[in-house]
Protein backbone atom coordinates (compact mmCIF):
# COMPACT_ATOMS: atom_id res chain seq x y z
CA UNK A 1 0.00 0.00 0.00
CA UNK A 2 1.47 3.28 -1.13
CA UNK A 3 1.92 5.78 1.68
CA UNK A 4 0.40 9.12 0.89
CA UNK A 5 1.77 11.72 3.26
CA UNK A 6 2.67 15.30 2.55
CA UNK A 7 2.59 17.27 -0.65
CA UNK A 8 2.55 15.54 -4.08
CA UNK A 9 2.00 12.14 -2.50
CA UNK A 10 -0.84 11.28 -4.86
CA UNK A 11 1.39 11.96 -7.85
CA UNK A 12 3.87 9.48 -9.24
CA UNK A 13 7.20 9.62 -7.40
CA UNK A 14 9.09 12.82 -8.17
CA UNK A 15 12.19 12.52 -10.31
CA UNK A 16 15.42 14.03 -9.04
CA UNK A 17 14.99 16.98 -11.40
CA UNK A 18 11.51 17.58 -9.98
CA UNK A 19 12.75 17.30 -6.39
CA UNK A 20 15.45 19.79 -7.21
CA UNK A 21 12.95 22.18 -8.75
CA UNK A 22 10.77 21.98 -5.63
CA UNK A 23 13.76 22.68 -3.38
CA UNK A 24 14.67 25.57 -5.64
CA UNK A 25 11.15 26.92 -5.22
CA UNK A 26 11.34 26.62 -1.43
CA UNK A 27 14.70 28.41 -1.35
CA UNK A 28 13.30 31.19 -3.53
CA UNK A 29 10.63 31.68 -0.85
CA UNK A 30 13.38 32.06 1.74
CA UNK A 31 12.58 28.78 3.46
CA UNK A 32 15.10 26.52 5.18
CA UNK A 33 15.41 22.89 4.05
CA UNK A 34 15.55 19.81 6.25
CA UNK A 35 15.94 16.18 5.23
CA UNK A 36 14.40 13.46 7.43
CA UNK A 37 14.00 9.71 7.21
CA UNK A 38 12.12 6.96 9.00
CA UNK A 39 11.13 3.34 8.69
CA UNK A 40 7.97 3.78 10.71
CA UNK A 41 5.42 5.14 8.27
CA UNK A 42 2.55 5.44 10.75
CA UNK A 43 0.66 8.64 9.93
CA UNK A 44 0.92 9.79 13.55
CA UNK A 45 4.68 9.44 13.53
CA UNK A 46 5.46 13.12 13.01
CA UNK A 47 9.03 13.11 14.23
CA UNK A 48 11.25 11.43 11.74
CA UNK A 49 14.99 11.08 12.20
CA UNK A 50 16.88 14.15 11.08
CA UNK A 51 19.49 13.67 8.39
CA UNK A 52 21.94 16.30 9.60
CA UNK A 53 20.81 19.72 10.68
CA UNK A 54 18.28 21.73 8.74
CA UNK A 55 20.03 23.87 6.16
CA UNK A 56 19.65 27.60 6.49
CA UNK A 57 20.78 30.39 4.17
CA UNK A 58 21.14 28.20 1.11
CA UNK A 59 20.90 29.96 -2.22
CA UNK A 60 20.98 27.02 -4.56
CA UNK A 61 19.34 23.60 -4.52
CA UNK A 62 22.61 21.78 -5.20
CA UNK A 63 23.59 21.66 -1.52
CA UNK A 64 20.25 20.32 -0.27
CA UNK A 65 20.01 17.95 -3.20
CA UNK A 66 23.41 16.55 -2.23
CA UNK A 67 22.04 15.77 1.22
CA UNK A 68 18.96 14.07 -0.25
CA UNK A 69 21.20 11.86 -2.37
CA UNK A 70 23.51 11.12 0.56
CA UNK A 71 20.54 10.20 2.74
CA UNK A 72 19.18 7.98 0.00
CA UNK A 73 22.54 6.25 -0.24
CA UNK A 74 22.57 5.55 3.49
CA UNK A 75 18.86 4.76 3.90
CA UNK A 76 17.78 3.68 0.43
CA UNK A 77 15.08 1.42 1.81
CA UNK A 78 13.42 3.91 4.12
CA UNK A 79 11.05 6.82 3.75
CA UNK A 80 12.84 10.10 3.17
CA UNK A 81 11.13 13.45 3.11
CA UNK A 82 12.18 17.01 2.45
CA UNK A 83 10.74 19.67 4.72
CA UNK A 84 10.78 23.37 4.03
CA UNK A 85 10.54 25.70 7.02
CA UNK A 86 9.24 29.24 6.94
CA UNK A 87 10.50 31.50 9.73
CA UNK A 88 8.70 34.67 8.72
CA UNK A 89 6.38 34.48 11.75
CA UNK A 90 9.24 34.16 14.19
CA UNK A 91 9.28 30.40 14.51
CA UNK A 92 10.10 27.71 12.00
CA UNK A 93 6.88 26.41 10.48
CA UNK A 94 6.71 23.59 7.99
CA UNK A 95 5.35 25.02 4.77
CA UNK A 96 6.14 22.19 2.45
CA UNK A 97 6.87 18.55 3.13
CA UNK A 98 7.14 15.84 0.52
CA UNK A 99 8.41 12.29 0.29
CA UNK A 100 11.47 11.86 -1.92
CA UNK A 101 12.23 8.19 -1.30
CA UNK A 102 10.20 5.15 -0.26
CA UNK A 103 10.99 1.47 0.28
CA UNK A 104 10.68 -0.84 -2.69
CA UNK A 105 7.91 -2.74 -1.02
CA UNK A 106 5.33 -1.09 1.24
CA UNK A 107 3.30 -3.71 3.11
CA UNK A 108 0.72 -1.26 4.41
CA UNK A 109 -1.31 -1.28 7.64
CA UNK A 110 -3.41 -3.66 9.65
CA UNK A 111 -6.73 -2.26 10.78
CA UNK A 112 -7.31 -3.35 14.38
CA UNK A 113 -10.78 -3.42 15.89
CA UNK A 114 -10.84 -3.17 19.62
CA UNK A 115 -14.16 -3.92 21.28
CA UNK A 116 -14.86 -1.91 24.42
CA UNK A 117 -17.80 -1.46 26.79
CA UNK A 118 -21.19 -1.63 25.14
CA UNK A 119 -19.79 -3.50 22.12
CA UNK A 120 -18.45 -0.20 20.91
CA UNK A 121 -15.56 -0.56 18.46
CA UNK A 122 -12.34 1.47 18.60
CA UNK A 123 -10.20 1.40 15.50
CA UNK A 124 -6.50 1.68 15.25
CA UNK A 125 -3.95 0.92 12.55
CA UNK A 126 -0.64 -0.80 12.83
CA UNK A 127 2.12 -0.88 10.25
CA UNK A 128 3.03 -4.38 9.13
CA UNK A 129 6.56 -3.20 8.57
CA UNK A 130 6.88 -1.80 12.09
CA UNK A 131 5.44 -5.00 13.54
CA UNK A 132 7.76 -7.38 11.77
CA UNK A 133 11.17 -6.12 12.90
CA UNK A 134 12.79 -3.55 15.17
CA UNK A 135 13.77 -0.15 13.89
CA UNK A 136 16.40 -0.17 11.18
CA UNK A 137 15.60 -3.70 9.91
CA UNK A 138 12.00 -3.28 8.82
CA UNK A 139 12.46 -3.03 5.08
CA UNK A 140 15.39 -5.34 4.56
CA UNK B 1 40.57 4.54 -36.10
CA UNK B 2 39.28 7.44 -38.17
CA UNK B 3 38.82 10.95 -36.93
CA UNK B 4 35.33 12.40 -36.98
CA UNK B 5 35.07 15.09 -39.65
CA UNK B 6 35.64 18.54 -38.24
CA UNK B 7 32.67 20.89 -38.50
CA UNK B 8 32.95 22.99 -41.64
CA UNK B 9 32.87 26.71 -40.98
CA UNK B 10 30.89 27.50 -44.10
CA UNK B 11 27.94 25.41 -43.03
CA UNK B 12 25.15 27.90 -42.18
CA UNK B 13 23.99 26.01 -39.07
CA UNK B 14 27.53 25.86 -37.79
CA UNK B 15 27.79 29.54 -37.07
CA UNK B 16 27.54 31.48 -33.91
CA UNK B 17 27.48 35.24 -33.42
CA UNK B 18 29.91 36.16 -30.65
CA UNK B 19 28.63 39.71 -30.53
CA UNK B 20 25.08 38.53 -30.07
CA UNK B 21 26.23 36.24 -27.25
CA UNK B 22 28.10 39.15 -25.72
CA UNK B 23 25.10 41.46 -25.88
CA UNK B 24 22.91 38.66 -24.59
CA UNK B 25 24.99 38.13 -21.47
CA UNK B 26 25.06 41.85 -20.50
CA UNK B 27 28.61 41.18 -19.52
CA UNK B 28 29.91 44.40 -21.01
CA UNK B 29 28.04 46.45 -18.43
CA UNK B 30 29.68 44.60 -15.55
CA UNK B 31 33.09 44.94 -17.14
CA UNK B 32 32.57 48.64 -17.76
CA UNK B 33 31.35 49.07 -14.21
CA UNK B 34 34.46 47.31 -13.04
CA UNK B 35 36.62 49.63 -15.10
CA UNK B 36 34.74 52.69 -13.95
CA UNK B 37 34.40 51.89 -10.28
CA UNK B 38 37.79 50.50 -9.50
CA UNK B 39 40.82 52.72 -9.72
CA UNK B 40 44.02 51.26 -11.15
CA UNK B 41 44.37 47.45 -11.02
CA UNK B 42 45.14 47.37 -14.72
CA UNK B 43 46.57 43.82 -14.82
CA UNK B 44 43.60 42.50 -12.85
CA UNK B 45 41.08 44.12 -15.15
CA UNK B 46 42.92 42.78 -18.18
CA UNK B 47 42.86 39.25 -16.74
CA UNK B 48 39.16 39.50 -16.00
CA UNK B 49 38.46 40.59 -19.55
CA UNK B 50 40.51 37.66 -20.83
CA UNK B 51 38.65 35.27 -18.58
CA UNK B 52 35.32 36.68 -19.72
CA UNK B 53 36.37 36.25 -23.34
CA UNK B 54 37.38 32.65 -22.67
CA UNK B 55 34.07 31.88 -21.04
CA UNK B 56 32.13 33.52 -23.83
CA UNK B 57 34.00 31.56 -26.48
CA UNK B 58 33.47 28.44 -24.41
CA UNK B 59 29.76 29.13 -24.49
CA UNK B 60 29.84 29.68 -28.23
CA UNK B 61 31.66 26.37 -28.64
CA UNK B 62 29.11 24.65 -26.49
CA UNK B 63 26.26 26.00 -28.61
CA UNK B 64 27.85 24.26 -31.59
CA UNK B 65 28.27 21.05 -29.66
CA UNK B 66 32.04 21.30 -29.25
CA UNK B 67 32.54 19.74 -25.87
CA UNK B 68 35.64 20.93 -24.16
CA UNK B 69 34.53 20.08 -20.67
CA UNK B 70 33.55 22.95 -18.44
CA UNK B 71 36.64 25.04 -17.77
CA UNK B 72 38.05 25.11 -14.29
CA UNK B 73 37.23 28.51 -12.85
CA UNK B 74 38.76 28.34 -9.41
CA UNK B 75 41.02 31.29 -8.82
CA UNK B 76 43.54 32.70 -6.47
CA UNK B 77 43.72 36.40 -5.74
CA UNK B 78 47.00 37.49 -4.28
CA UNK B 79 47.90 40.94 -3.10
CA UNK B 80 48.47 43.13 -0.11
CA UNK B 81 45.58 44.11 2.13
CA UNK B 82 43.22 46.72 0.79
CA UNK B 83 44.00 46.14 -2.87
CA UNK B 84 40.42 45.28 -3.74
CA UNK B 85 40.41 41.49 -3.67
CA UNK B 86 36.98 41.15 -2.07
CA UNK B 87 35.48 43.84 -4.27
CA UNK B 88 36.78 42.18 -7.41
CA UNK B 89 35.55 38.80 -6.14
CA UNK B 90 32.06 40.26 -5.86
CA UNK B 91 32.27 41.48 -9.45
CA UNK B 92 33.68 38.15 -10.53
CA UNK B 93 30.63 36.43 -9.08
CA UNK B 94 28.41 38.73 -11.13
CA UNK B 95 30.39 38.12 -14.29
CA UNK B 96 30.29 34.34 -13.85
CA UNK B 97 26.58 34.56 -13.17
CA UNK B 98 25.90 36.61 -16.31
CA UNK B 99 27.86 34.11 -18.35
CA UNK B 100 25.91 31.26 -16.85
CA UNK B 101 28.82 29.57 -15.07
CA UNK B 102 27.30 29.94 -11.63
CA UNK B 103 23.57 29.77 -11.16
CA UNK B 104 22.97 32.38 -8.47
CA UNK B 105 26.01 34.66 -8.47
CA UNK B 106 26.25 35.34 -4.74
CA UNK B 107 29.51 35.59 -2.85
CA UNK B 108 30.13 33.77 0.41
CA UNK B 109 33.21 35.25 2.07
CA UNK B 110 34.79 33.10 4.78
CA UNK B 111 38.02 32.72 6.71
CA UNK B 112 39.62 29.75 8.48
CA UNK B 113 37.30 30.07 11.47
CA UNK B 114 34.24 29.44 9.32
CA UNK B 115 35.64 26.22 7.86
CA UNK B 116 37.75 24.60 10.54
CA UNK B 117 36.26 23.14 13.68
CA UNK B 118 37.61 23.03 17.19
CA UNK B 119 37.53 19.34 17.91
CA UNK B 120 37.58 16.03 16.07
CA UNK B 121 34.56 15.61 13.85
CA UNK B 122 33.64 19.26 13.93
CA UNK B 123 35.44 20.34 10.79
CA UNK B 124 33.72 18.26 8.12
CA UNK B 125 30.14 19.35 8.91
CA UNK B 126 31.29 22.95 9.29
CA UNK B 127 33.07 23.00 5.95
CA UNK B 128 30.24 21.19 4.25
CA UNK B 129 27.71 23.64 5.60
CA UNK B 130 29.64 26.58 4.17
CA UNK B 131 30.06 24.77 0.87
CA UNK B 132 26.32 24.16 0.71
CA UNK B 133 25.68 27.83 1.30
CA UNK B 134 28.11 28.76 -1.44
CA UNK B 135 26.61 26.38 -4.02
CA UNK B 136 25.44 28.26 -7.06
CA UNK B 137 27.82 31.09 -6.26
CA UNK B 138 31.36 31.92 -5.37
CA UNK B 139 33.16 30.86 -2.20
CA UNK B 140 35.77 33.44 -1.25
CA UNK B 141 38.30 32.17 1.28
CA UNK B 142 40.24 35.09 2.66
CA UNK B 143 43.74 34.41 3.96
CA UNK B 144 43.44 30.86 2.76
CA UNK B 145 46.96 29.92 3.93
CA UNK B 146 45.73 29.82 7.52
CA UNK B 147 43.92 26.61 6.56
CA UNK B 148 47.24 24.85 6.49
CA UNK B 149 49.40 24.87 9.58
CA UNK B 150 52.47 22.75 8.95
CA UNK B 151 53.78 23.25 12.48
CA UNK B 152 50.84 21.30 13.88
CA UNK B 153 50.30 17.98 12.19
CA UNK B 154 47.07 17.38 14.07
CA UNK B 155 45.58 20.63 12.86
CA UNK B 156 42.05 20.21 11.48
CA UNK B 157 42.75 22.62 8.60
CA UNK B 158 43.98 19.76 6.47
CA UNK B 159 40.59 18.10 6.73
CA UNK B 160 38.90 21.26 5.47
CA UNK B 161 41.34 21.42 2.56
CA UNK B 162 40.58 17.83 1.60
CA UNK B 163 36.81 18.40 1.56
CA UNK B 164 37.36 21.58 -0.37
CA UNK B 165 39.47 19.77 -2.94
CA UNK B 166 36.87 17.12 -3.44
CA UNK B 167 34.13 19.64 -4.09
CA UNK B 168 36.37 21.78 -6.28
CA UNK B 169 37.00 18.78 -8.46
CA UNK B 170 33.62 17.05 -8.49
CA UNK B 171 31.18 19.93 -8.33
CA UNK B 172 32.78 22.41 -10.64
CA UNK B 173 29.39 23.33 -12.04
CA UNK B 174 28.03 24.11 -8.61
CA UNK B 175 30.53 26.54 -7.23
CA UNK B 176 33.67 28.51 -7.90
CA UNK B 177 36.29 28.84 -5.18
CA UNK B 178 38.49 31.91 -4.88
CA UNK B 179 41.45 31.74 -2.50
CA UNK B 180 42.86 35.06 -1.43
CA UNK B 181 45.76 36.35 0.59
CA UNK B 182 49.24 37.83 0.64
CA UNK B 183 51.31 36.79 -2.32
CA UNK B 184 54.31 35.19 -0.59
CA UNK B 185 52.26 33.27 1.93
CA UNK B 186 49.90 32.02 -0.77
CA UNK B 187 52.86 30.75 -2.75
CA UNK B 188 54.15 28.81 0.25
CA UNK B 189 50.62 27.52 0.81
CA UNK B 190 50.33 26.30 -2.79
CA UNK B 191 53.75 24.71 -2.65
CA UNK B 192 52.79 22.64 0.34
CA UNK B 193 49.37 21.77 -1.16
CA UNK B 194 50.09 20.81 -4.76
CA UNK B 195 46.63 19.29 -5.13
CA UNK B 196 45.09 22.65 -4.48
CA UNK B 197 47.37 24.62 -6.71
CA UNK B 198 46.87 22.26 -9.65
CA UNK B 199 43.14 22.80 -9.45
CA UNK B 200 43.42 26.54 -9.69
CA UNK B 201 43.73 27.78 -13.22
CA UNK B 202 43.60 31.51 -12.73
CA UNK B 203 46.08 33.37 -10.59
CA UNK B 204 45.41 37.09 -10.31
CA UNK B 205 47.94 39.30 -8.66
CA UNK B 206 46.72 42.59 -7.25
CA UNK B 207 49.40 45.29 -7.40
CA UNK B 208 49.70 47.96 -4.74
CA UNK B 209 48.22 51.32 -5.62
CA UNK B 210 50.38 54.27 -6.57
CA UNK B 211 50.00 57.48 -4.53
CA UNK B 212 48.01 59.03 -7.40
CA UNK B 213 45.61 56.08 -7.45
CA UNK B 214 45.24 56.20 -3.69
CA UNK B 215 44.33 59.88 -3.93
CA UNK B 216 41.71 59.11 -6.52
CA UNK B 217 40.31 56.31 -4.38
CA UNK B 218 40.16 58.65 -1.39
CA UNK B 219 38.39 61.31 -3.43
CA UNK B 220 35.80 58.79 -4.57
CA UNK B 221 35.23 57.71 -1.00
CA UNK B 222 34.82 61.36 0.04
CA UNK B 223 32.27 61.77 -2.69
CA UNK B 224 30.43 58.61 -1.67
CA UNK B 225 30.30 59.73 1.95
CA UNK B 226 28.89 63.05 0.75
CA UNK B 227 31.73 65.21 2.00
CA UNK B 228 33.90 67.68 0.15
CA UNK B 229 37.56 68.49 0.70
CA UNK B 230 38.67 72.09 0.99
CA UNK B 231 41.79 73.07 -0.95
CA UNK B 232 43.87 72.85 2.18
CA UNK B 233 42.45 69.40 2.92
CA UNK B 234 43.31 68.21 -0.58
CA UNK B 235 46.86 69.43 -0.10
CA UNK B 236 47.05 67.76 3.29
CA UNK B 237 45.74 64.49 1.87
CA UNK B 238 48.36 64.66 -0.90
CA UNK B 239 51.08 65.03 1.72
CA UNK B 240 49.49 62.40 3.91
CA UNK B 241 49.49 59.55 1.40
CA UNK B 242 53.26 59.08 0.87
CA UNK B 243 53.86 59.47 4.60
CA UNK B 244 51.25 56.86 5.42
CA UNK B 245 52.60 54.48 2.79
CA UNK B 246 55.91 54.34 4.58
CA UNK B 247 54.36 53.52 7.91
CA UNK B 248 53.79 49.98 9.13
CA UNK B 249 50.41 48.30 8.62
CA UNK B 250 49.70 50.23 5.47
CA UNK B 251 46.65 48.66 3.83
CA UNK B 252 46.13 50.57 0.58
CA UNK B 253 42.50 51.57 0.05
CA UNK B 254 41.55 50.45 3.54
CA UNK B 255 44.07 52.88 5.05
CA UNK B 256 42.50 55.62 2.96
CA UNK B 257 39.10 54.79 4.35
CA UNK B 258 40.45 54.81 7.88
CA UNK B 259 42.18 58.13 7.31
CA UNK B 260 38.93 59.60 6.08
CA UNK B 261 37.00 58.18 8.99
CA UNK B 262 39.42 59.78 11.43
CA UNK B 263 39.25 63.07 9.53
CA UNK B 264 35.48 62.94 9.87
CA UNK B 265 35.89 62.40 13.58
CA UNK B 266 38.13 65.43 13.89
CA UNK B 267 35.81 67.47 11.72
CA UNK B 268 32.94 66.62 14.04
CA UNK B 269 35.00 67.67 17.05
CA UNK B 270 36.04 70.87 15.33
CA UNK B 271 32.41 71.70 14.58
CA UNK B 272 31.51 71.04 18.19
CA UNK B 273 34.18 73.44 19.33
CA UNK B 274 32.48 76.23 17.39
CA UNK B 275 29.96 76.71 20.16
CA UNK B 276 27.07 79.07 19.55
CA UNK B 277 27.39 79.22 15.82
CA UNK B 278 24.80 77.86 13.48
CA UNK B 279 26.28 75.41 11.02
CA UNK B 280 25.63 75.61 7.32
CA UNK B 281 25.38 72.74 4.93
CA UNK B 282 28.86 73.64 3.74
CA UNK B 283 30.25 73.42 7.27
CA UNK B 284 28.84 69.96 7.71
CA UNK B 285 30.17 68.76 4.38
CA UNK B 286 33.63 70.25 4.32
CA UNK B 287 36.71 68.55 5.68
CA UNK B 288 39.51 71.06 6.28
CA UNK B 289 43.24 70.62 6.06
CA UNK B 290 43.62 70.70 9.81
CA UNK B 291 41.44 67.60 10.07
CA UNK B 292 44.17 65.69 8.27
CA UNK B 293 47.14 67.61 9.64
CA UNK B 294 46.25 66.58 13.18
CA UNK B 295 47.02 62.97 12.26
CA UNK B 296 49.95 61.30 14.04
CA UNK B 297 51.35 60.49 10.61
CA UNK B 298 52.43 64.11 10.30
CA UNK B 299 54.29 64.09 13.63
Amino acid sequence: MRITQGTFSFLPDLTDAEIRAQIEYALDQGWAIGVEYTDDPHPRNFYWEMWGNPMFDLRDAAGAMGEVLACRKAHGNAYIRVNAFDSSRGFETTRLSFIVNRPAEEPGFLLKRHEVAGRQIQYTIESYAAARAPEGRRYE
Amino acid sequence: MTNAPLPVASDPIERVDLNALLADSHITEVLDELDGELVGLRPVKARIRETAALLLVERARKSLGLAGGSPSLHMSFTGNPGTGKTTVALRMAQILHRLGYVRKGHLVAVTRDDLVGQYIGHTAPKTKEILKKAMGGVLFIDEAYYLYRPENERDYGQEAIEILLQVMENQRDDLVVILAGYKERMQTFFRSNPGLSSRIAHHLDFPDYSPGELLEIALRMVHQMQYTLSDSALGALRDYIPLRMNQPHFANARSMRNALDRARLRQANRLFALEGRELTRGDLMTIEGEDFRASRVFQ
